[in-house]
């Protein structure tokens, strides 16, 4: 009870635990793939419908009308602007279900499942999907910018001599497309380097960062053995599991491996610990609990609540992926629960590293009070608990995808096991990072 | 529902220069099958009934008949030409070896009448519950005249014979709508026996969804024969639950979605298959009414290289995987009482088939594990039977090397192959609950296949 996190959720919003709660009826996701690999030619659209029509073949919801289904990609051509309701009309879904995009980074797929949850909790839908896909191979490449801004000159250009004086604007370079990039408008550092940067500061060592990614491997694939993902995952264009899944990884293969983000002899993060660019597709179905009791489905879990925080990582000397760290206490502080009140750590692995350095920010007395305001550290979790199942290291990590495999993948453990409370934590773009709590129906 | 196109030699023999080529050089010419599409006549034409003195089963089938909006003859006159869609011939109550004289008075000119697609249809008492020798000897007479009768029909006509226990008469029309509809396009020279059902089941209300209200499980649905026993279960009425391996779940999904079903990913050969069937069928359905065991593989290797692993693998998926489930179908809620239980099994089961030593061996054990659990299932009112295809147009027969494709195609007395329709609208029959008088049988779905008759 001496917890400061409890101390301020009395004060903040007492009436949250009255609040109705979305079940999590169940999931969907195709098997992740490397970049360039077997989806090479499939686009967002292709993978976020496909994921779409296995929900409704697990479900029975041919034809049936959703309240919403709420999608989105990180990556998106500019003509998927209306992208998930084009994918609903493509479904077997009825085409009078509304849909609309979320982006929000790798927190996109989390994001939609919390619209559609409240939604659902509140009375205005009954039940609706949430979802994310991303695709790294087919990502949209856009013609170079100072072209565009000559053509757009070119259009607005009312007479002859205007339409020549713009189009004699047109260089050479001009045809030098602009590719998208992993990498931070404001910094110009890539998502790895950032995170190199996090390593460092926290002294993550290479062997620990290596450990994870073994585990990672380790638990993905024991739970593909046991038939875990039979009602979680449909195979698609021959892929029937997560392709990058090595389950004979070791730490002394990935000893091997050279890093590929920091700088110096103590540079620590490889592609071994670091998540792969990947494609792939996931949906989650979530519906009020007498929604899914009439219609004979199962209530794996409760979305109860989520918290997102942001943090300055541009000038306020913080980590990039460092929110989530934040995020959490004070979820918990609303919900007057320690970080030790959980059965599973549901904690997106972008790099091994984030993990770890998340993790032990929370152990660190000095910055949870000096940065996360509060009176002690926040504490340590049983490691046995965390991403027992795998996580984006082993399975890959399409980035809008990501949420809805988490959530399913928890909420399926909360209801094998029947009973207790599921933390997840998913670091995003921007500095930016979604928590969210889930609890065994 | 399936392409015809797949018998090259059948459409030759369909299209105008083909045809005349065909029929100058003599060569057979296998008929456009016809068959079952929703609000079809039960017959196209009229049919002739009749029966030996004695006989139970008249008033039923002519009953049927006219229900099906079919003109029924009972005294061909001579004048008239028109064609039988069927004749039928209740020898139920024929008991002297004498008294078969009446198959040729009166089948014989009707046969040579018989329409395209036609069906003869004999109607006997099974001889095993005849005390008198000659009646036995009379009733299992007609086995081998309507096997005979079924390699002599053309046209795509079929001969079927169905032994009606004492008793089972009002338990017949699902049985007899099924032998006289184009739903037994495929089904030719069997004889099929009716118990007297206790309880007689209620009646169809619906003959055009004979499945509503119903939950059915097909397992290997992803594909092939699988998946067209799913899409005619639903046709009929079903709610289909589709079952197949997780690594085949696009294919699942898709049948799932075409024919408004659900998909469940699962290897039935895991230990806790029948625990997570039963679960799922339990929690999502309230129970299940029909499962078809249609799931099986092949391995085939002479028996020479025959490994056991290859044997193995495969006992584990054709049969022990069927055995364990149905051992926990039985016991278990999550069937319902007066349940169907429908398995696939082979003619090469019942004939052999050269390089399946292990095929073979599985699929006639589902034909002994039929036989061993009927009296199990019959104490829940429940049956539980075995279809064997023939040579059936799928993926796997369209991977035959040509010469061995063409003999199984041909060497049957419809010389052609089967479609996978046929094996399913067969095991759509046996899941109705009108048939609940058929259990512990193997109903060959194979054109009166020439190997293992």
């Amino acid at each position: 009870m001496s917890s400061p996190a409890r101390s301020t959720a009395r004060s903040a919003a007492p009436e949250a635990p009255t609040r109705a709660r979305a079940a999590i009826v169940g999931g969907n996701r195709i098997p992740f793939a490397r970049a360039n690999g077997p989806y090479a030619h499939a686009s967002n659209q292709d993978m976020f419908t496909t994921a779409l029509d296995g929900l409704v073949a697990r479900f029975g919801l041919q034809g049936e009308r959703a309240g919403e289904v709420a999608g989105g990609a990180v990556l998106k051509h500019s003509r998927d602007f209306n992208l998930t309701r084009e994918c609903v009309l493509g479904s077997r879904l009825s085409p009078a279900t509304p849909a609309y995009d979320v982006q929000q980074a790798c927190g996109t797929g989390l994001e939609t499942a919390i619209l559609v949850a409240n939604k659902i909790a509140l009375g205005q839908v009954e039940w609706g999907i949430a979802g994310g896909v991303d695709t790294v191979s087919d990502a949209p490449i856009a013609i170079n910018e100072d072209l565009r801004e000559v053509l757009l000159d070119l259009n607005r250009a009312r007479t002859p001599v205007d339409r020549l004086r713009a189009a004699a604007g047109i260089r050479p370079q001009h045809l030098v497309p602009e590719l998208p990039r992993n990498a931070e408008p404001r910094t110009g550092l890539s998502m790895g380097e950032h995170a190199a940067l996090t390593a460092k500061e926290w002294e993550i060592s290479r062997e620990a960062q290596d450990e994870l990614a073994v585990a990672s491997h380790r638990n993905l694939a024991a739970a593909y053995e046991r038939g875990f993902f039979d009602d979680l995952v449909t195979p698609y264009l021959g892929l029937t599991r997560d392709q990058n899944l090595r389950p004979d990884a070791s730490s002394e293969s990935l000893a091997k491996l050279r890093p590929v983000f920091g700088e110096g002899p103590d540079a620590t993060m490889t592609a071994g610990n670091s998540t792969p660019l990947s494609d792939g597709a996931s949906v989650v179905l979530l519906a009020s609990d007498a929604w899914a009791k009439q219609r004979r489905l199962p209530v794996l879990a409760h979305l109860i609540d989520a918290e997102t925080a942001a943090v300055d990582y541009v000038h306020g000397g913080e980590g990039l992926l460092m929110a989530p760290v934040y995020a959490v206490p004070r979820l918990l502080a609303r919900h007057d629960l320690t970080l030790q009140d959980f059965d599973f750590y549901e904690i997106h692995e972008a790099f091994a590293s984030t993990v770890l350095a998340t993790l032990k920010a929370w152990e660190d007395a000095r910055y949870c009070r000096e940065r996360l305001g509060l009176k002690k550290a926040v504490g340590n979790i049983d490691r046995s608990k965390l991403n027992v199942n795998g996580s984006s290291l082993a399975a890959g990590h399409p980035f809008a995808a990501t949420g809805g495999r988490i959530l399913a993948t928890l909420a399926k453990l909360l209801a094998e096991k029947g009973s207790g409370r599921g933390l997840i934590s998913i670091c995003a773009a921007g500095g930016q990072g979604l928590v969210a709590i889930l609890e065994a129906a | 529902m399936q392409a015809r196109s797949a018998d090259w030699y059948q459409g030759l023999v369909h299209n105008p220069i083909g045809g005349r080529l065909t029929r100058t050089l003599g060569l057979p010419a296998p008929a456009l099958l016809r068959r079952y599409r929703v609000g079809q006549p039960l017959l196209e034409g009229p049919a002739l009934v009749g029966s030996a003195p004695g006989g139970r089963m008249q008033d039923v089938v002519v009953r049927i008949v006219n229900q099906g909006a079919g003109e029924v003859v009972t005294e061909p006159s001579e004048s008239d030409r028109s064609r039988w869609a069927a004749v039928v011939f209740d020898a139920t109550g024929i008991g002297e070896v004498g008294s078969l004289v009446q198959l040729p008075q009166f089948v014989g000119p009707a046969f040579r009448r018989l329409g395209r697609s036609g069906r003869l249809l004999v109607l006997g008492t099974p001889p095993e519950s005849l005390d008198d020798p000659e009646a036995a000897a009379a009733q299992r007479a007609l086995d081998g005249f309507v096997r005979s009768a079924a390699k002599e029909a053309r046209g795509g006509a079929t001969a079927n014979l169905l032994y009606v226990a004492q008793g089972a008469e009002a338990g017949a029309e699902s049985t007899l709508r099924f032998l006289l509809s184009a739903r037994s396009a495929y089904v030719s020279g069997q004889p099929i026996r009716l118990k007297a059902g206790d309880p007689t089941p209620a009646p169809t209300p619906n003959w055009e969804e004979p499945l509503a209200e119903r939950v059915a499980v097909v397992t290997g649905a992803a594909r092939g024969i699988g998946a067209a026993i799913a899409e005619v279960l639903a046709r009929d009425g079903a709610h289909v639950v589709c079952v197949d391996v997780p690594a085949a779940g696009a294919g699942l999904a898709e049948v799932a979605n075409r024919l408004g079903g659900t998909a469940f990913q699962l290897d039935i050969t895991a230990p806790d298959a029948p625990a997570r069937l039963l679960d799922h069928l339990r929690q999502r359905h309230g129970g299940a009414h029909v499962v078809v065991h249609n799931a099986g593989i092949t391995r085939d290797k002479t028996l020479a290289n025959m490994t056991p692993d290859l044997w193995s693998s495969l006992m584990a998926v054709n049969l022990e995987a069927q055995l364990r489930i149905n051992r926990a179908l039985l016991e278990d809620d999550a069937l319902h009482d007066a349940a169907r239980v429908i398995c696939v099994s082979s003619t090469s089961g019942i004939a052999g088939n050269r390089g399946q030593t292990n095929y073979a061996a599985s699929k006639a054990g589902i034909i002994g594990m039929v036989e061993a659990l009927a009296p199990s299932f019959a104490l829940r009112g429940a049956t539980i039977n075995a279809v064997a295809p023939g040579f059936i147009e799928t993926e796997m027969t369209a991977a035959m090397p040509f010469a061995v494709r063409e003999m199984g195609r041909r060497v049957n007395s419809m010389g052609q192959g089967g479609l996978p329709v046929d094996v399913a609208e067969t095991v759509a029959w046996l899941a109705q609950p009108g048939t609940a008088g058929v259990t512990g049988q193997t109903l060959r779905v194979c054109g009166q296949s020439l190997v293992g008759a």
